[in-house]
């Protein structure tokens, strides 16, 4: 009469579609939420997920219920000390130990925020939304420089060490059945005709000799179809298939003379976070350089790089000279895809700019994917500004922003990387 | 009972031990009349316990984000360890589906068996609402038609127009139901035969009273004619049948919903009595195993730890307090009703003259039979329990700055504290009741509800909200006036604020 089944096996994540209705709906919050989070994250740090936290009144389910006020009757178990007539305080907030909407306010009252995780995956999908990498399909073509051998069916022509055996014998067997199917239906024929014949008297007539004969040369003939023809041959056939190199570096270069201070580098330091994730969805590996410059530019690690102070001048065309030289010495385009993103507050000594101008135009840019400058400043843009924005208009993959304060960062990012419908 | 042989009683499970077990405990069951639907017991992960959940404990359901955000808000709570999950979900069907958790010990299992399969079961199967309002045969057939539809919908229209009327039907769930109509039967086959006629006719009724093809002279001479001309309780039937702008996929969802509400309203209004009932029988049940030693001492100890767990209740000034525990209650009245039935003392005699002395099986049997929470707490609950649980009223007026203590459990309190009990078990006291009261079909098309407070209780902060939903679903302006007990009318609130456009 019962049956006992074992469910455990299947239904799994059956209520991942419900899941991801609850996304899709309050999908303005979370993004909310994750814009908030990455504040809190290291540049490098893309594999964990994300807790998502968002008001309980967004989400709440409403119902017709009763409020407070009126007459509410309850009753309680566990009386220790009350007499029938005596008087209570009311306990603060509320009608009694349990208000008549007690029976059905939900789980949820009472607490401010309902948070809960997301993966990874999802974290950087709601990050990245209708983002896209710039100009990728325009250079695709003419920058893919690393190739890989793959398979590519079967051809009549190649070399022996690419034969395919089973292919070639089983071209031969079909080509010796064809090339003798006549002959062997002649020899069933004459062959039922011998056993006849035979069946009928043992002696050695001439139509029996007649018939050996002709059953031999049959066979001979048939026999003389050759086992293997070059025809059969069935080579492996390999190509080269161009890939795109998967690989990428991310080139931070951020002015860190005494004018910018440490509220400037934080927002920059979002920006760099906000490439590096939005990268590590399109490339497998992803080394990331740090280049501080004041008047000199030098290689850090990202804890210098971040908080560590310095005072003086600012000469941009430092760090861009040092970025080609790294460039060209340990990332050479054939194999890397080069990014650069760029932070300043716009200062720069006034004859430096030229020079900042030429060396983008001329060495840097054509070897890179894109370039960003942020420029993150209050005050009026310098001569850096100009010179960059001259660039800009002459170079679709440069691309510069002005950043003022912190809530900037991610729709100037979201600007930069716009999907642009075309 | 002839069952001698001894169960296994290590704590590991396995399909054999809980066939053992199973068939133990059914020969138990039958001994006492407990009489069931076919079991189907599923064992499923405790992920899965939380899929289920998550959809109200429908095994299958149509989707929706909100049935998403309870099943991340469950597992967060479980993963923090805030929760527990429930150690078993039964579902009224024929067969009744019972979901056993694969982490439970032999002994869970066993207890489980007995709660579900043959407590609840029964109860299922015999208890009046039920009967009357559900179909056990049909509810599965139901629930995948309903899941396909809303699918091929969504196909169809669009998520987000599905789930639009979805929020607004959810929103008004608990006002579709019918409190005092009877339904009449029929099958899921014909439900689905049904269904497409009721497309094209449906509309053509609605189109009907919205017509606004001017009609001969007379009718103007006529008294106004008012509709709806009873108010309406089942607001989600009325907008099925009425609302002039829904297309016929729309009515059709409006009526899953209602049909799914009007399904689960039995298991709400029976909540102690079923709970109270199964735990009778679990522990009735796992006591006669003990009794014939079929189980041993190890089992039997670490199945009243779980059985004291379920059934207690913390006194009104306990941090743990959360209202009377409805398992607690349920179980404590049947026990009570036994010992009435076995054991009557001079004020039993007094107090239930029909039951003292009689059969006890027998009149479990027909308490759990003829009985919702209400009505049952008000027959059967006796002064002996009051004093035990040591029950005691309060009356909270807000005219008044404290609260008064208006009974205990003594012999001037006892009707009082029964009368206060069986109330707060009366869904129609703790629901607003709202109905429709006014549809203006000859004016601009707009609806008039009405709430009708019990006891001077106004309408929580949510009215605003739920205007929007019933706004969607009318289409054309919608009021909410309030009726006081002296028949004074009040306006609560309208939607569209203004008149301006949606």
């Amino acid at each position: 009469m019962a049956h006992f089944i074992d469910r455990r096996l299947n239904g799994k994540n059956k209520s991942s579609v419900n899941r991801q209705r609850f996304i899709r709906r309050h999908q303005q919050q979370i993004k909310k939420s994750v814009a908030d989070a990455i504040t809190n994250r290291s540049v490098t740090d893309t594999e964990t997920g994300e807790n998502i936290t968002i008001p309980t009144k967004d989400l709440s389910e409403p119902f017709f219920h009763q409020g407070q006020g009126g007459v509410k009757e309850r009753v309680h178990p566990g009386n220790d000390q009350f007499q029938t007539g005596d008087h209570i305080e009311r306990p603060q907030g509320g009608g009694g130990a349990g208000s008549g909407s007690g029976e059905a306010s939900d789980s949820g009252e009472g607490k401010d925020e309902f948070q809960f995780q997301i993966s990874r995956d999802e974290y950087l999908d709601l990050l990245f939304e209708d983002l896209a990498l710039p100009n990728l399909e325009k250079k695709q073509v003419s920058d893919i420089l690393e190739h890989k051998v793959v398979r590519a069916g079967f051809s009549n022509v190649g070399l022996p060490n690419n034969i395919n055996i089973v292919r070639s014998l089983r071209k031969s067997q079909a080509r010796r059945i064809a090339l003798s199917a006549g002959k062997r239906r002649e020899l069933r024929v004459l062959e039922e005709r011998l056993a006849q014949i035979e069946a009928l008297s043992s002696e050695n007539s001439p139509e029996k000799q007649q018939l050996c004969r002709d059953i031999e040369t049959l066979r001979k003939k048939i026999e003389a179809v050759p086992f293997i023809d070059d025809f059969d041959l069935q080579f492996n056939n390999y190509t080269k298939q161009p890939c795109p190199s998967s690989k990428a570096v991310m080139f931070c270069l951020m002015d860190v003379s005494g004018s910018m201070d440490q509220a400037t580098k934080d927002i920059a330091k979002r920006f760099y976070i906000l490439l590096y994730l939005f990268l590590s969805r399109t490339y497998k590996t992803i080394d990331v350089v740090y280049i501080r410059h004041h008047t000199q530019a030098k290689e850090v690690d990202e804890q210098e790089f971040f908080y560590s102070q310095e005072t003086g001048g600012t000469i941009v065309s430092s760090a861009l000279k040092l970025m080609h030289e790294i460039q060209q010495e340990r990332y050479p385009t054939s194999q890397w895809n080069v990014y650069a993103a760029q932070a300043s507050d716009g200062d720069n000594w006034a004859d430096d700019t030229p020079l900042c101008h030429k060396l983008l135009q001329r060495d840097i840019l054509p070897n890179s994917r894109y370039y960003s400058y942020i420029e993150i400043t209050n005050r009026a843009h310098q001569s850096l500004w100009d010179a960059y924005q001259r660039l800009a208009g002459d170079n679709p993959h440069f691309a510069i922003k002005h950043i003022s304060q912190i809530g900037d960062i991610y729709p100037v990012f979201r600007e930069l990387f716009q999907k642009t419908v075309s | 009972m002839d069952i001698t042989k001894s169960l296994d009683d290590s704590s590991d499970w396995t399909f054999e031990k809980l066939e053992d077990y199973h068939q133990a405990i059914k020969k138990v069951a039958e001994h006492y009349r407990l009489d069931t639907y076919p079991n189907q017991i599923e064992i499923i992960t405790s992920e899965q316990m939380m899929d289920a959940y998550s959809s109200v404990g429908m095994p299958i359901g149509y989707n929706h984000w909100s049935y998403g955000k309870k099943f991340i808000q469950t597992q967060q709570s479980y993963h923090r360890g805030q929760m527990g999950l429930a150690y078993e979900i039964v579902i009224n069907s024929n067969p009744c589906i019972a979901y056993l958790m694969e982490e439970n010990t032999m002994t869970m299992q066993a207890l489980v068996i007995a709660h579900a399969c043959y407590g609840h079961n029964s109860f299922f199967k015999n208890n009046y609402l039920f009967t009357t309002w559900t179909d056990a045969d049909s509810i599965i057939d139901y629930l995948v038609f309903a899941k396909k539809f809303i699918m091929d919908c969504e196909e169809k229209y669009g998520i987000e127009e599905v789930e639009n009327l979805l929020d607004s039907c959810h929103a008004l769930m608990n006002l579709g139901v019918d409190r005092y109509k009877r339904p009449s039967k029929i099958s899921m086959h014909e439900e689905l035969q049904r269904q497409r006629d009721r497309e094209e006719y449906l509309q053509s009724q609605v189109n009907d009273l919205w017509r606004t093809v001017p009609t001969a002279e007379s009718d103007k001479e006529k008294e106004k004619k008012h509709f709806p001309s009873e108010p309406q309780e089942n607001i989600l039937y009325f907008f099925e049948k009425n609302a002039p702008l829904l297309v016929p996929w729309q009515r059709e969802v409006i009526r899953i919903v209602r049909k799914i509400s009007q399904y689960f309203y039995p298991q709400k209004q029976t909540q102690v009595m079923n709970e109270g009932w199964a735990t009778f029988w679990h522990y009735t049940i796992l006591n006669t195993l003990y009794d014939n030693k079929v189980v041993s001492d190890k089992f039997i100890l670490e199945f009243l730890h779980h059985h004291t767990n379920v059934v207690y209740q913390p006194p009104y000034n306990s941090p743990y307090y959360s209202g009377i525990n409805p398992y607690a209650l349920g179980f404590a009245m049947f026990q009570d009703i036994r010992r009435i039935c076995e054991e009557p003392t001079e004020e039993d005699k007094h107090w239930f003259p029909e039951i003292a002395g009689s059969d006890w099986l027998e009149t479990l049997h027909f308490a759990c039979k003829n009985f919702k929470d209400e009505s049952f707490i008000s027959q059967y609950l006796s002064p002996h329990l009051m004093r035990e649980m040591k029950l005691f009223s309060v009356v909270d007026d807000s005219s008044h700055n404290y609260i008064e203590v208006d009974a205990i459990h003594n012999e001037i309190g006892y009707q009082r504290i029964r009368e206060n009990l069986a109330k707060q078990y009366n869904l129609s006291n703790l629901e607003p009741n709202i109905q429709v009261y006014d549809v203006q079909v000859d004016g601009d098309r707009s609806m008039t509800l009405r709430y009708y407070p019990h006891q001077d209780i106004p309408l929580g902060e949510s009215t605003k909200e739920m205007l929007k939903h019933l706004h969607r679903l009318w289409g054309f302006e919608v009021k909410l006036e309030q009726c006081d007990k002296d028949g004074k009318i009040e306006p609560l609130a309208h939607c569209p604020e203004t008149a301006a456009i949606d």
